[in-house]
């Protein structure tokens, strides 16, 4: 499980995001996408170990899961197909081209003003 | 006065210290013309024992060093001492995969300049390397044919973020019934296009092409 690293990595990340701005921050939005390698209840988990004794003792976490999102580079067609049947499912193309789905990102700080 | 909370956007990448950090080393092995190669498996399926062959063959005719990961002990530094002087192990105590930092500070003294070659092997795990660059040039994930053929579907992020697959321990493949054609489609269908090699460290067999593989990888980082 990893999803603890990643946590730690989150609290860097909004820490030096709100310094930017003044005030608390009441919830931070990420995205992690399904093939991130990131399993977004053990993050949950996580934030929970991870937040406690910090600045963002308060601060809750919210997920954005972001499925995978491909084009066929055949027929050219998007599409959100499992991530273990990485095919066309009209054409059966393999498909390479990954338009979401990797993501790992903070994307929003709920601030107080 | 009411406080009315307020959003603020910064898409900012979790990994950003660890891919900033990625980049850098990818810059500094692609300078001094050295290749890198990641490996990444399940505990067990024999990344230590095809490594140790493989540098053993190839020490005679190429300047290689190896990183090892391991959450304990250094055994398996000791096992690819065999094959070739520059070897480090990087214990990671209770972290369960390798970063960039980790492979950086491990780099310390050594001279990039005088390397062809620096094969990381990670901790043992399907998992959590995934999400890691490490600034290799290229990431094989290993599967041993003892293993079951839908791994690829069990795991598939890892074998989607890797370039190339090995299929490893070969010689057992009629022991264990292992169904070489699921196995390659089961790579197939989360990574298509994925280049698959099939070796036994063991008699041998396939180690010569996997070898020639990996020097025509480095090919065109030379050849500037």
């Amino acid at each position: 499980m990893h999803e603890l690293s990643i946590a730690l990595s989150m609290i860097d990340r909004i820490e030096e995001e709100a310094a930017k701005h003044s005030g608390k921050v009441r919830s931070a939005q990420v995205k992690i996408g399904v093939l991130s390698g990131v399993d977004c209840e053990a993050l949950r988990f996580a934030w929970e170990i991870a937040r406690a004794g910090t600045d963002l003792e308060a601060t809750e976490l919210e997920i954005e899961k972001i499925p995978l999102l491909v084009r066929c580079p055949a027929c050219g067609k998007t599409y959100s197909p499992e991530i273990q049947a990485l095919f066309c499912p009209e054409c059966i193309t393999p498909v390479q081209d990954i338009l979401a789905g990797k993501e790992l990102e903070l994307t929003t700080l709920e601030i107080d003003s | 006065m009411t406080t009315q909370p307020r959003m603020v956007e910064v898409r900012a990448r979790i990994l950003k210290e660890n891919d900033v950090l990625a980049r850098e080393l990818r810059e500094r092995f692609q300078q001094a013309g050295v290749c890198v190669i990641s490996f990444v498996s399940g505990p067990g399926s024999g990344k230590t024992t095809f490594l140790e062959k493989l540098m053993g063959r190839m020490a005679a005719r190429h300047r290689i060093a190896a990183l090892v990961g391991d959450l304990a002990t250094e055994n398996d530094a000791a096992r690819l001492g065999r094959a070739c002087s520059q070897v480090r192990q990087i214990t990671t105590g209770t972290i369960c995969h390798l970063d960039a930092k980790m492979v950086a500070g491990a780099l310390e003294g050594w001279k990039l300049e005088d390397l062809d070659f620096l094969f990381i092997e990670n901790v043992g795990n399907l998992v959590c390397p995934s999400s890691y660059d490490l600034g290799e040039q290229m990431r094989v994930v290993l599967l041993s044919s003892t293993e079951g053929e839908d791994k690829p579907l069990k795991y598939p992020t890892i074998f989607n973020t890797s370039d190339v697959a090995l299929i490893t321990k070969i010689d057992m493949a009629n022991a264990a019934e292992f169904d070489r054609e699921a196995a390659h489609k089961s790579i197939l269908s989360v990574r298509p296009g994925m280049r698959i090699l099939e070796v036994s460290a063991k008699t041998g067999a396939g180690m010569q092409e996997t070898e020639d593989f990996f020097q025509s990888v480095r090919a065109p980082a030379t050849a500037r």
